[in-house]
Order: structure tokens, then sequence, then C-alpha cells
């Protein structure tokens, strides 16, 4: 009896042994699987929030006064966050009048937010420029803030090329009672003299 | 049997999103091949040459005096040009030619780069257009890979053009 009751015990005890094996090989099967599945969603995932981003559309906050009242009317209490398009300038195709990112001439690490207010060809009256009127070079736009004085724009260095262009503007999106779509608009006191489809043809040079 | 068709035309739209945005983070951010085209970097790069351009340096902003970099032309943005870096912002740079007996000099403004190419005769560059921005930058060249004879790192500025900061 004692002996059978040994015996009960030791199978009992080595079925417990076997049932926790068979647990912990269930559950570093599982960890397995749980590291697998994370590793590869983590290689679909990013790539493809990266491409969305780049080509697509992002949002950002927009910091400082210079586009007083467009952006930012409130000043320091709340900054606007608008949604900037990739997807619109990916052919270097802007419009006057459109708010536009860029990544700064001055500082290549920062990224700053005005209005495109000349073309290539267009000729612009200037506030504070070293000449008085400037017409834009081919490939170049004139941005300026909608806030002027307070505004770090091509009055201060000139025509900036279209490759800096970043993004368009097409919405403000917190707070949401500013909620709107952007659209393309000239303020007034308008820098723009003449449109360069009203400007004399000029002579073909190299 | 329209199911497994749409299951399948499913499984290949993801699978064809997945590794484009692969592609495009590895261009983007790694490194991309170009084949440069045009006589303003002879001897170092000749017409036709495929050398492989990296990323990595214009993002950490590593770009230094002597690199060769492929840059956005600042006159027509869909077109990019291959020129060395002279200059970098602060930097003193010779305006004028070498045949020139009078030499004239300027400082490279902030956020820009002066670009030069080696065959100076041939090249317009700085000397013609002014400072580039930095930001035009797209990267930068560290591999010549075709054709095979030429293959490996570039070599140095051969005009000796670049004045050293002291």
């Amino acid at each position: 009896m004692a002996a059978m009751c040994s015996h009960v015990r030791s199978s009992s005890f080595r079925v417990k042994c076997c049932r926790r094996q068979v647990g912990m090989a269930q559950s570093s099967a599982f960890g397995r699987r749980c590291a697998r599945a994370f590793v590869s969603g983590f290689f679909v995932a990013v790539p493809v929030t990266v491409t969305v981003l780049d080509r697509l559309a992002y949002i950002a906050r927009v910091e400082g006064a210079s586009m007083q009242p467009s952006l930012n009317p409130e000043g320091q209490t709340t900054s606007d966050v608008v949604l900037l398009s990739r997807w619109s300038v990916r052919d270097y195709q802007v419009q006057r009048g459109d708010i536009v990112s860029l990544l700064s001439p001055k500082n290549p690490q920062q990224k700053i937010i005005k209005r495109v207010i000349g073309l290539e060809g267009d000729l612009v009256k200037t506030r504070g420029y070293k000449n008085r009127y400037v017409k834009v070079p081919d490939g170049h736009f004139w941005i300026e803030g909608d806030h002027h004085g307070h505004s770090l724009d091509s009055n201060s260095f000139g025509p900036v090329s279209l490759g800096l262009v970043h993004g368009r503007a097409s919405h403000i999106i917190w707070p949401p009672h500013r909620w709107q779509r952007i659209t393309p608009s000239i303020p007034g006191g308008c820098a723009l003299l003449l449109h360069r489809d009203r400007l004399p043809p000029s002579d073909q040079d190299d | 049997m329209l199911r497994r068709a749409v299951g399948k035309s499913l499984a290949f739209a993801g699978f064809t999103i997945q590794y484009g945005c692969i592609a495009h983070c590895t261009l983007e951010y790694i490194g991309e091949l170009v084949v440069c085209s045009g006589p303003s970097m002879e001897p170092t790069i000749i017409n036709h040459d495929l050398v492989f351009s990296e990323r990595l340096s214009r993002h950490f902003y590593t770009i230094k005096k002597g690199d060769i970099v492929i840059v956005k032309s600042p006159f027509d943005p869909r077109m990019n040009i291959c020129k060395r870096v002279i200059g970098l912002e602060g930097d003193k740079v010779c305006t004028s030619s070498p045949s020139d007996t009078f030499k004239t000099h300027t400082y490279v403004p902030k956020g820009h780069v002066w670009l030069e190419g080696d065959n100076l005769r041939n090249s317009t560059d700085s000397r013609a257009y002014g400072p580039v921005p930095y930001a035009l930058i797209r990267g930068r060249v560290c591999l010549k890979l075709w054709p095979p004879p030429s293959f490996g790192r570039l070599s140095k500025s051969p005009t000796g053009r670049i004045i050293p900061r002291d």
C-alpha cells in the first residue's frame, strides 16, 4: 500500500513536472511569436509612417508672430497647428498667395512658414531690401510674412530658391475654434508690383 | 473564386506598398545611385560615370570642405548638379579666377556653401551664381561605381582653391 502510494505520488510529481515543462515551452514559444510579430510589425509600420510624412502630409505647430493675423493671432497663449501638404508641392508648383513651409536659407535645420508673394519673372517692391525693386530670378520665388516688420523673409535674404519649398499649409487643425481651410490670398499693401505676364518680353539671354 | 482573387490582389497591393515605403526610406535616408553627366567635374568624375551618393551626411549636417555633393539646382529644382564644396558658412573663398591679376575674396554667408567644379574652365558654379543654401544639398558622393577601372573613393580637389581656416 505504501509502495503503491509512493508510486502514485511519484507519477503525479512527474505529471506535474511535465505539465510545467510544457507550460514553459508554450510560454517561450508564445514569447518568440510575440517578438517576431513585433519586429515584422515594426518593419512595416516605420517605413510606411516615414513615407507618409515625407510624401503626403505632416502636422506642425506654428511658432512666432511673423504670419499674424493669418496664423497665431493670439500670440503667446495658443499656437496654431497646421496641416502641411507635401503632395501638392511634389513638383514645386506653388501659387501666389499660398502659405508654404520651407527650409530656411539662413539655417538649414529650421523650417519657416511664410506666404508666397511673387514667382519667377515677377517684379516685386521690397521693404528694407538692398534694392527697391527686384525681378525674381528663374527657379526662385519671393516670400513675405503677413506681419511686416516682425518677419524674417525675402526682404532680409532676397529671393529664395524653389528647391527649398517643403510643404503647403492647407488647413489649420488646432485650436478647434480656428478649424479652417487655408485659401491662397494676397494681403493688402501687396508687394507684387507686376505679374510676369504683364511685363514686356525681355531679350533672350543665356 | 472572386474572394480569392480579391484576397490575392489585396495581398499584392500590401506587398507593393510595404516595399515601396522601404525603398523610399532607403533612397531618402541612406543613399542613392547617381549618373553624372557633363564635363564640370573632370578629371574626378567624367561624363556618364555612376556614383553612389550617401544621404546621412546631409541629414546629420556633417558635410565638410572638399566633399563632392549632389545639389538641387538653384535655378531649376528638378535638376541636380554635382560640384565640390569649396567653402562652408563663414569661410573665405576666392571669387577671382587664377588668371586674374587682382585677387578678390568673399566670405560665405550663414546657411550657405560655395560650390565649384573641378574643371574650372568648363564649370558654371558659385563663381557665376553665388553661394548656394546648404538645405539644397541632397547628398555626398562617396564612391564611384562605374566604369570599373576607376572604382573606389574619389580624389581630393585638384584645383587648390580651398582656403584652410586658420
